[in-house]
C-alpha cells in the first residue's frame, strides 16, 4: 500500500464570516522512497496540504492514510505521538531550537520525543552529522552557523527518528541558489541511503527540477502531475 | 528530566537581564521577609521569655473557676491538699515538665505603720519558685537575691509610694476565708522590679509565712505554675495535663481543676497574635510580589516562544513536556530567588546580631535583639516561593502546552 493516500481531500479556513477553500477535491498517492515536490504559486495551498500529510492539521473532507494509519481521527496528544514517530520535519525559517548546540538539536527527538538509549542516540547523531557535514560544528549553537548549515542540521533533526516520511514546506526559500542546490541535493542523498521519503513544496524553479515527483498546485486544486523516472537533472 | 532542566536553565540564561530582575525581585521580597521573621520572631519569643521566666511560667493549674474570678484572688477557690496532690502525681508522669511551683495568693493590706495601702501576696517556696520562674531573682532590684521566711519582697511602684527600703519593717494584714483577720510583722528583703510596666503590686513571701497569715491548718494553694522543659512543646504538654487532670470531677461530675498556658493568662498574648498576624501579612505580600512576577515573566517567555513551541510541538513533544519546560523554568527562577534571598537573608540577620541592637520590653531595658537564625524560617520561606513560583508558571504553561503547532508556526 502506498505510503500516503489522499481521497478527495477539502481544507476549508474559517476567517471570521467567510470560508476560505485552501484546498478543493484533492486526490493523490506517494509511494515509499519517492522524492515529492509540490509546486505552486503563493496561496495555492501547499503549506496547507504538507500540514495536512504532516498530521498537524486535519483536512476538513476527505480521506487520508498515511503510514497506514488515519490520521483524520487521532486528537492532539495521539497527533504529536504520530508525528513523532512517523514524521520528519524541515522548516523554511530552519527553527532550530536557538538553546541547544548543533548536536543536541539533533539529540533532542530522540530524548524528549521518542526514548532511545544514549548509546544509540550517539551512533545515530554522529552519523548524521558526517552525512549532513556537520561534525565540525557540532558544539556549536544555531546563531553560530550559517543558513545552508542550519538547514543541513535540520535535514539531520528531521532524519534522526527514522521517520517514514521527510516533511519540506519551502525549505530553500530563506536561501540562495546555491545553498538551496546544496541542501536539496543533501536531501535527496539521505532518501537514496534511509530509503526515508521526501515531500517537499516550492515555488522554485531551479530547485523543482531536482523532484522526481511533481504535484503542481493551483488554487487549491491538484492540476498536474509530472514523473521523471528517476533521472536527476532536466 | 534532565533534558527540560537543562533547556529550562540556558532560556533563562538567554534572557539574562530579565531573570536577573525578576529573581532581585524574588531576592529581595526573600530578603525582607526572612529578616523580618527572624526579627519580630525573636522579639516575641523574648518578650514570651519575659513573662513566663520572671513570673507567669509556662501553664498553670487552679480550681476550677478560679481564673474568672482571678482579680480578687478568692481563698474559698484554693485547692485542697488532696486536689495537689492529685497534681502532684500528674505532673511526675509527665517528663515534659522541668518544674513546678505551689503558690497561695491572697489580697491584703500592707502597712508601714504611718500609711496602709492594698498589695497581693504571692506566698511561694523559694527553690521552686526559682526553678520555674528562672528570672525571678533577677527582678530583684534591691536586698539579697533570695526569699527569706520573715521577709517580704515588695513591688517597686508600692515601695516607692509608701516609702519603703529593704531593711524597713512592715505588716501585712489579711482576712482568711473564715473571715478573720490576722497580721504579721516582716522585714523588707527587697524591692521586686515589675515587668510589664509599672502597676505591678504583687509581693512575695515564704508559703509558711502566708498560710501563718492565713491561719492555714491545712495547706491550700492557689495555683500550681509550671515550666516545661521545651517550650516548643507548650501544647502538647498542656493537653497532656489537661488530660489527666480532667479526670479528677466532682461529685456532680463537673471537672475540679482547669489548666491554662500563658497565652489564656497574660494580656501580651494579644502582642504575640498581632506579630504574628503580621509575618502572615508580610508572607502573603511576599506570594503576591512572587505570584506577578513570575506569571508576568512567563507570559512573556510563553508569547515570545511562539515559533518555538510551535517547532517542538510539530517534532511531536508532548503537551505534558511542553507544559514542564516552561514549569520547570518558573521553578528554577522561583529556586534561584530563594536560594540567593535566603543566604543574603541570613548574612543580615548576622549582621544583626554581630552589630547588637538594644531595645527595652517594659522595665527590662538594653535587651539584646539576638535574632536566632531558624533555618526552618528559611526552608518555609523557600518553599512558599518554589511552590508560588510553579503555580505562578502553570497558566502559561498550559497555555503553551495547547497551542495549536500550525498557528504557531505561521507567528512571526
Ligand atoms: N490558518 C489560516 N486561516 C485562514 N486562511 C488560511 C490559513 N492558512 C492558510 N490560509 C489561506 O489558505 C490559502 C492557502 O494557503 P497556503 O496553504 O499557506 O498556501 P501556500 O503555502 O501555497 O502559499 C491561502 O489563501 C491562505 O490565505
Ligand atoms: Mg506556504
Amino acid at each position: 500500500m502506498s505510503l500516503v493516500v489522499a481521497e478527495n481531500i477539502d481544507k476549508d479556513y474559517q476567517a471570521g464570516e467567510i470560508s476560505i477553500k485552501a484546498l478543493k477535491g484533492v486526490s493523490f498517492q506517494i509511494e515509499q522512497s519517492s522524492f515529492v515536490s509540490f509546486v505552486g504559486p503563493s496561496g495555492s495551498g501547499k503549506t496547507t496540504l504538507l500540514n495536512l500529510i504532516g498530521c498537524l492539521d486535519k483536512p476538513t473532507h476527505g480521506r487520508l492514510r498515511v503510514a497506514d494509519t488515519d490520521v483524520s481521527t487521532l486528537d492532539q496528544k495521539q497527533s504529536a505521538s504520530f508525528r513523532g514517530n512517523h514524521i520528519g520535519f524541515i522548516f523554511q525559517d530552519f527553527n532550530l531550537i536557538p538553546v541547544l548546540t548543533v548536536y543536541e538539536n539533533i539529540e533532542y527527538p530522540l530524548i524528549m520525543v521518542q526514548n532511545v538509549p544514549v548509546q544509540e542516540r550517539e551512533r545515530r547523531i554522529m552519523s548524521l552529522l558526517e552525512a549532513v557535514g556537520m561534525g565540525e560544528q557540532r558544539d556549536k549553537y544555531p546563531d553560530q552557523i550559517s543558513g545552508g548549515q542550519k538547514q543541513r542540521v535540520a535535514v539531520a533533526r528531521a532524519l534522526v527518528t527514522n521517520p517514514n516520511v521527510v516533511i519540506a514546506d519551502e525549505p530553500t526559500a530563506n536561501l540562495d541558489s546555491k545553498t538551496a542546490r546544496m541542501v536539496i541535493d543533501l536531501m535527496k542523498k539521505m532518501r537514496d541511503e534511509s530509503g526515508t521519503t521526501f515531500i517537499f513544496s516550492t515555488h522554485d524553479p531551479r530547485v523543482v527540477a531536482e523532484a522526481e515527483i511533481i504535484y503542481t498546485l493551483e488554487d487549491g486544486e491538484l492540476t498536474g502531475r509530472e514523473a521523471k523516472g528517476g533521472t536527476d537533472d532536466v | 528530566m534532565f533534558n527540560l532542566l537543562r533547556i529550562a536553565v540556558r532560556n533563562l540564561r538567554r534572557y539574562r537581564r530579565r531573570t536577573i530582575l525578576t529573581a532581585s525581585l524574588i531576592v529581595t521580597g526573600v530578603v525582607f521577609v526572612s529578616v523580618f521573621v527572624a526579627v519580630s520572631g525573636s522579639f516575641k519569643n523574648m518578650m514570651i521569655g519575659q513573662i513566663t521566666d520572671s513570673f507567669l511560667g509556662h501553664i498553670q493549674i487552679h480550681r476550677k473557676g478560679y481564673v474568672a474570678s482571678i482579680d480578687s484572688l478568692p481563698l474559698t477557690m484554693n485547692l485542697k491538699s488532696q486536689a495537689v496532690k492529685k497534681i502532684d502525681e500528674a505532673i511526675k508522669g509527665i517528663p515534659e515538665i522541668e518544674a513546678y511551683s505551689p503558690r497561695i495568693k491572697f489580697a491584703g493590706m500592707f502597712s508601714n505603720f504611718v500609711e496602709t495601702t492594698n498589695i497581693k501576696i504571692n506566698g511561694v517556696y523559694p527553690e521552686k519558685e526559682i526553678k520555674t520562674a528562672p528570672l525571678f531573682l533577677s527582678r530583684i532590684r534591691e536586698g539579697e537575691k533570695i526569699i527569706k521566711k520573715g521577709e517580704i519582697l515588695v513591688p517597686e511602684l508600692l515601695a516607692k509610694g509608701m516609702k519603703a527600703k529593704v531593711g524597713d519593717m512592715v505588716v501585712v494584714i489579711a482576712t482568711n476565708k473564715d473571715g478573720s483577720v490576722n497580721g504579721k510583722q516582716f522585714r523588707v528583703g527587697g524591692i521586686l522590679e515589675s515587668v510589664t510596666g509599672p502597676g505591678g503590686r504583687d509581693g512575695y513571701i515564704h508559703i509558711e509565712d502566708a498560710t501563718e497569715i492565713l491561719r492555714m491548718d491545712n495547706m491550700e494553694i492557689s495555683e500550681i505554675a509550671i515550666r516545661i522543659k521545651e517550650f516548643s512543646q507548650l501544647h502538647e504538654t498542656h493537653n497532656k495535663l489537661q488530660d489527666m487532670l480532667s479526670k479528677e470531677r466532682t461529685e456532680q461530675g463537673k471537672p475540679i481543676f482547669e489548666v491554662h498556658t500563658w497565652e489564656k493568662l497574660s494580656p501580651f498574648y494579644n502582642v504575640a497574635t498581632m506579630i504574628d498576624m503580621m509575618t502572615f501579612f508580610i508572607k502573603l505580600m511576599l506570594v503576591a510580589i512572587v505570584l506577578i512576577s513570575i506569571m508576568n515573566v512567563m507570559i512573556m517567555a510563553v508569547y515570545e516562544r511562539v515559533r518555538e513551541i510551535g517547532t517542538i510541538a510539530a517534532i511531536g513533544t508532548l503537551p505534558g513536556k511542553i507544559l514542564s519546560m516552561f514549569v520547570i523554568e518558573g521553578f528554577c527562577l522561583g529556586l534561584i530567588g530563594a536560594v540567593i534571598g535566603s543566604i543574603l537573608g541570613g548574612a543580615i540577620i548576622f549582621v544583626i546580631n554581630f552589630s547588637e541592637i538594644t531595645f527595652n520590653f517594659g522595665r527590662q531595658k538594653g535587651l539584646i535583639l539576638s535574632t536566632s537564625v531558624n533555618p526552618n524560617d528559611f526552608l518555609v520561606i523557600s518553599v512558599i516561593v518554589i511552590i508560588v513560583s510553579v503555580l505562578a508558571s502553570l497558566q502559561p504553561a498550559f497555555k503553551a502546552s495547547r497551542m495549536d503547532p500550525v498557528q504557531a508556526l505561521r507567528h512571526v
